[in-house]
Parts: structure tokens; sequence; C-alpha cells
């Protein structure tokens, strides 16, 4: 399955440029080939190949089917945008496969030499897609920060897997979780090496302290690839999440469990508080990514599975949400204009009351209120948090989430009862959605109609998480 | 004196912090940043080294062989990303980084 994108690769790089558009329908093509391959091959059982390096089990399988719809949903956002902005090359989905590819290699990891050159697949694919305006001066900066800070992160990451490796003598997940749960309680270095490999996924997840990259990098980047980074790369956070911390270090549960309190507790804090204050609504919904963030590692805090596949379920829907939100942005922007400030969505239900009605189901969701999937999403991690006997967390979780609604709340003010139509806003008038071509109209349709339609059953998609974990 | 793991791990542990108090006390140029990014890497190559002589396991070696083989993609997209980040600013001055804050 690995191999069928790389053909595909090949192939878009010696594409004649004036066939652009053939680019895309192959990339559509070999994400529809690489489910398939992934439906077809991974069957039921837990399998390892590669000397017991890379692992294909139910639950990798899922996510990566879900990575490659959502992968396809972005495409399907950024064609029009792209084609718009005179940005429309090959490059943009090139990297985008090799990110897609990078996440596959990180789901499927089973061994931490090659989860971490999943991570830097997908981390170069991002920093190139990141600088990939290179008239902009924005986001060449943002481009610089995310670098920094990734390499960083990579540098600590990879410090924790030497000192695990030197305390364990291996690399491979399964031994090192074989050889952690049958220790004899923590050592002080296999403390250390934890502490640099949780600081290490955190910076990742875009975790409260190391978050800075995160507002920075989802303002700068234009907005179809902010699109991409805030959803997929999601996923592979979680991945990389779930096989070193659960997987691997399973048996320090008890010593790590502190410390992802802290970095949940504070996420939820910093990532609400901030979102407030901000007029950019690509800012804001960085922050409000942060404050996901605290609610998809409260999911890790129990440690059960249950509790793992709350956060699963949660890191799913948040990434169809964030897809749906920035759907939205692309689908307001027109040449020259892009509406990423929270006072362009002044008066859009006057102008169009379906996609004002859409936008609110997207906030809506994201804010937790029933009826839609984010809801749930946020019930379940709560749960697996009480179960596990961490009451006050659960309380600060909804006080937090309460706080939260507020700022979801001011876009739908802003969208339904604000005076003004945005004009002087800069440059939006009347005619703001009609613009937008039907397909793209049709699809933030359809994913907006996702969030409800899984708010409304949650149930098949909770009973999939839960069994492809258990 | 015999030169003990410990001697090894205490170097690429301040190797390492060196790298990472530089990224953070630079304030004037890019170009140093990339330079400890590369320091923090050899660094860890380093405590791989030392404990894949100490438990005889080749892992570590490999595990090497890839790092180095990243850090050079790393450094060609750092560099990459530094002369966009050049030609549009006529700059590489860390402090000139702040146009997006908040």
């Amino acid at each position: 399955m690995v191999c069928a994108i790389s053909v595909i690769l090949v192939v878009d790089v010696f594409l004649p440029p004036s066939r652009r558009r053939a680019t895309f329908y192959l990339t559509m093509l070999a994400l529809l080939g690489t489910a398939l391959c992934s439906l077809y091959y991974g069957a039921g059982e837990r399998t390892t190949l590669l000397y017991g390096s890379f692992v294909s089990d139910p639950a990798g399988n899922a996510l990566k089917l879900f990575a490659y719809a959502i992968v396809a949903l972005v495409f399907l956002y950024s064609r029009d945008y792209l084609e718009r902005e005179g940005l429309y090359k090959g490059e943009y989905f090139i990297l985008g496969l090799f990110a897609l590819l990078g996440i596959m290699v990180m789901i499927s990891a089973n061994s931490l030499l090659i989860l971490y050159l999943g991570l830097e697949l997908l981390s170069l694919a991002l920093y190139a897609l990141v600088a990939f305006d290179r008239e902009s001066s924005i986001a060449a900066e943002s481009a610089m920060k995310y670098f920094v800070l990734g390499a960083i992160a990579s540098g600590t990451l990879l410090y924790g897997i030497s000192v695990l490796y030197g305390i364990t003598g291996t690399v491979d997940i399964g031994e090192l979780g074989a050889y952690f749960s049958a220790g004899e309680g923590p050592q002080v270095a296999a403390l250390l090496g934890l502490a640099f490999v949780i600081v290490g996924v955190a910076f990742k997840f875009g975790a409260v302290p190391f978050h800075m990259w995160l507002p920075d990098v989802y303002q700068g980047a234009r907005t179809p690839v902010t699109l991409f980074i805030s959803t997929a790369p999601k996923l592979a956070s979680f991945a990389l999440a779930w096989r070193v911390m659960v997987e691997g270090l399973g048996g320090l549960h008890g010593s790590w469990q502190d410390m992802v309190i802290v970095l949940s507790v504070l996420s939820l804090a910093v990532g609400n508080v901030a979102a407030i204050a901000q007029t950019n609504l690509k800012r804001m919904l960085a922050y409000s990514t942060i404050s996901h963030v605290g609610f998809i590692l409260m999911g890790f805090i129990a440690g059960t599975p249950q509790g793992l596949s709350a956060a699963m379920f949660y890191t799913i829907a948040y990434a169809f949400m964030a897809a749906a939100a920035f759907g939205m942005i692309i689908l307001l922007s027109r040449e020259g204009f892009e509406a990423e400030n929270i006072a362009d969505f002044k008066g859009l239900n006057a102008r169009d009351p379906w996609f004002a009605l859409m936008m609110l189901m997207i906030m809506f969701s994201m804010a937790g209120i029933p009826l839609f999937v984010g809801f749930y999403a946020k019930l379940v991690v709560l749960e697996s948090v009480l179960d596990a006997g961490l009451v006050w967390l659960a309380v600060l979780g909804v006080f937090f989430a309460v706080i939260g609604a507020f700022y979801y709340l001011r876009v739908i003010w802003f969208m339904y009862f604000a005076e003004g139509s945005g004009i002087e806003s800069g440059g939006a008038d009347d005619s703001l959605v009609a613009e937008a071509p039907a397909s793209l109209r049709i699809v933030v349709s359809a994913n907006s109609l996702l969030l409800l339609a899984l708010g409304l059953f949650p149930g098949q998609l909770l009973e999939l998480c839960g069994r492809v974990l258990g | 004196m015999t030169v003990t793991i410990s001697h090894y791990l205490i170097l690429a542990a301040v190797l390492f912090s060196m790298a990472v108090a530089g990224i953070f006390i630079n304030r004037k140029n890019v170009i140093l940043l990339l330079m400890c990014i590369e320091l923090m890497l050899l660094a860890v190559n380093f405590n791989f080294i030392a404990f894949s002589r100490m438990l005889g396991d080749e892992m570590g070696q490999v595990f090497v062989f890839f790092i180095l083989t990243v850090a050079a993609a790393e450094a060609a997209i750092g560099l990459a990303i530094l002369v966009v980040l050049f030609r549009t600013r006529q700059s590489i001055n860390v402090e000139e980084l702040d146009t997006l804050r908040g």
C-alpha cells in the first residue's frame, strides 16, 4: 500500500505543467487505491513485517482509512483556492501525499526508529508546505519558526529515545513495553528518557507549554496549508502518543500520568483564554486547536482502553471539524481576499443563510453543544477521566469548555446579529459566497452535515474506536 | 584515567544543553539556529553510539545512520526556507521575525 502512493508520485512529477488538473485526479485516484489496499490487505489480526519494525493492526488500519478520507477532503477544498491564487502547482499535492505517507508510517510503526522516520517525513513535508507561497513574507517567517521548533521537538524526542535505548537495549516498541511492564518500578534514568519523549510528543501535538509554533503557523501559512496541518497530522500525533506512551511506555503509566495532566490542564486554560482575545479567525482556531489537544490528552490520562478509544474518537471528530471550519474560510475567500478575520463573517446570514447555518453547525460542534459530534467527543473523554477517579479534572474540563463556548458563539453572533456586512473590514461584498464553485459548496455542506450526522448517530464510530483498540 | 560510558553521556548531555541554550539565547542569526539544531542531533548520535558500544548491540549505530541522513534532509529544507526568508525580507535577523504575534 505504501508502494501505490510512491508510484503515483513519480507519475505526478513527470506530468507536463499544462495538465495540472490531471495531477489532482491522479492524486485522488492514488488515495482511493491506497484506501482499497488497506481495506483489502488490512485483515483482522495483528501482523508484523520487516523484522517486527512495521505493524499492521486494526486500530492502525482504521486510523489510516480516516487519514485518507481527511486528506482527500483537504485536497478537494484546496483545489479551487490554489487555482484562484495562482499557486496551483503539483508540489502541493505531492508534498501532501508525502506527508500522508509519513503519517501512515507513523501509524504502522512498531519500532522507535520507524516512528522517528515517519515523523520526519511528515514534518519535512509540512515545513516545505508552509513555505509553499514563496512570495509571502509571513509564510516564510512562520515556516522558519515551525522548522526551528519542530527540529527542537525531534531532537528532544530523539534524546529521550536514546536514553530509553540505553536502558533497555532495544528500540522495538513491543519489547520496550514488555521491559517496562515487567520492570521493578521506575528508575531515574527511565524517567529522564520518558520526560524527554513526552516533551517531544507534546511539541508535535502543540500542547501548552510547547504550543508557541501553532498560532503563528496557522496564521502565516496559506489557508489550504493550514487546513492540511490542522487535520491529518493530528491523527499522526495521536498515533505517536499511542504507540510510544501506551504501547511502549505503558508500564510507566503512573509516572507519565501526572505530566500529561499538567499538559492537558495548561492546554485547556491557555488555549481557551487566549482564543477569546483573537480577531483573526485562523489564529482563533489555532488556540482552539490547543484546547482540543488538551481534551485529547485527557483521554490518555486514564490509561484505559476506554480512555484511549475516547481520545481516538475525539481526534477523528476534531479532524473533521477543523476541515469543515477551514473549508468555510476557503469558501468565503476570493481572489486577493481572505475571509480570515472574524469580522468578515458579519451579517453572513443576510447574504447567504445556508452557509451561515453550516458555519453555525461547525461552531456548535467545536463548542461541544449537544446534537453535534463535538459534544459526544467531549462526553466520552470526560467519562473516561471520571472512571479514572479524577473528578476535579473532569470539572475543570467542563469549566474550560464553557469558556471556550464563548468565542465560538461570538462568531455566530457576528454572523446573525452584528450590523454591517463586513464590507468595511476589507473588500467583501454581497456576492461573497456566490462566486465559489458548486463542487466546493457541496463538499463544505456535506462536511458540515457529517458533523451533525455523527453527532446524531455517534454509536458506530464510537463502537469502531472501542473495537479496534480493544 | 579510563574513559567510561558516563563520560560519553555527560559530553552528549553538555552538547545537547549547549544546543538548546544556543537556540534560545541567540537573537541574531538564523544560520546559528540551524547550526544549533545540527549540534543537538549530533549530541543524540553520541548517546546512541556510546550506548551501542556499551550494550554490544548494533541497533544504535543503525539508528545513527538514519539520524545523519534525516539531519542532512532537514538541513536542506532549513536552508531552503532561509533562502526564501532572505529573498522576501533581505534579512535573517531573528529579532525581526516578529510580524506574527498575539
